[in-house]
């Protein structure tokens, strides 16, 4: 089916997945140029390389698009991907485990588009950013996971169980000891490396 | 660091989000011990960040979005090809179907007729 969408210049994305549900496959393709950026992000966080954030994407979308007619509009859509990417991320991550090992010289540089005002602290934040996505990528994928789903993207514990194919209360101790190997990498190295 | 602060810092990564109850007796502790005051500090400014991280975004691999685009093409072509020979093959199935069916009526019309002929007095 053709997007009539584009026609009348940028819809709003709630119109989109709209018109996606019905099956417009233009629409679909506008929500992907929309957003998989921000799915791309998500796959690197969970996935620590390029190669596989890149099979995560193409497939978390296929999925989504095979879906769309089960998305209820009663989560937002970001919300609904970011659930599909992360079960996507885990399948491959999976697969990838057995396979080989990780190259985590292939994950691109980040780049900040939404960082902080003012100089001082936007450096600050760089910082720690910088010192959190190395954290992050030192983690196990298991508790990487819960972490980066919990704590930058704010999914609630039962949907990341869900998603995950754990109990709420295996997700909540994942959580905890990610937390706690979080802290151990960002606090512990800095208070080892000014002793030195 | 005292006891108590290490089994209270055990706790932390777990209330640090206030989203579990926190038991009286560790926020007590908490807010009269330095040393937890300042590991909870920690907890905090690493959730901060964490939450900062979202506003980071990975400069796509050149050509993700026109593969991914080219993969939902593929797989519903793919799907519509697979509709097409799933609707060949009932019709093939459904014509041999009919042709064994018809084929059998037949041969009990001929064998109800020879049957019959060879009853009929001579």
């Amino acid at each position: 089916m053709a997007s009539d969408l584009g026609a009348t210049g940028p819809a709003d994305l709630a119109d989109l997945v709209a018109a996606a549900r019905e099956g417009d496959r233009g629409a679909f393709d506008e929500i992907v140029r929309r957003t998989y950026v921000d799915t791309y992000t998500l796959a690197v966080r969970l996935t620590a390389t390029e190669e596989d954030a890149r099979d995560v994407v193409q497939d978390a979308y296929l999925r989504a698009w095979k879906g769309i007619r089960r998305f209820r509009g009663d989560a937002q859509f970001s919300t609904w991907m970011y659930r599909i990417t992360a079960n996507t991320a885990a399948t491959v991550s999976g697969k990838r485990r057995r396979q080989r090992t990780v190259h985590l010289d292939d994950v691109a540089d980040p780049v900040e588009t939404e960082v902080a005002l003012h100089p001082e602290l936007a450096t600050e934040n760089s910082e720690l950013m910088v010192r959190l996505s190395a954290a992050l990528d030192e983690l196990p994928p298991r508790l990487r996971a819960l972490v980066v789903l919990k704590d930058v993207y704010g999914l609630s514990h039962e949907d990341i169980a869900e998603e995950l194919g754990i109990s709420v209360a295996a997700a909540k101790v994942r959580l905890h000891r990610g937390r706690k190997r979080m802290r151990d990498l960002l606090y512990e190295e800095a208070s080892h490396a000014d002793a030195v | 660091m005292p006891t108590q602060c290490d089994e209270i810092a055990v706790l932390l990564p777990q209330v640090v989000d206030s989203a579990e109850p926190v038991a009286l007796p560790v926020q007590r502790h908490v807010e009269s011990c330095l040393r937890c005051q300042a590991e909870l500090a920690r907890y905090r400014r690493m959730l901060r960040g964490l939450q900062l991280l979202r506003t980071q975004y990975f400069e796509p691999t050149p050509g993700l979005l026109a593969g991914t685009l080219a993969t939902i093409t593929a797989a519903g072509e793919r799907r519509a090809v697979t509709s097409v020979l799933t609707k060949k093959r009932l019709a093939y199935a459904g014509a041999v179907a009919g042709a064994v069916a018809a084929a059998g009526t037949t041969t009990v019309a001929l064998v109800v007729a020879r049957a019959k002929r060879r009853a009929l007095p001579v």
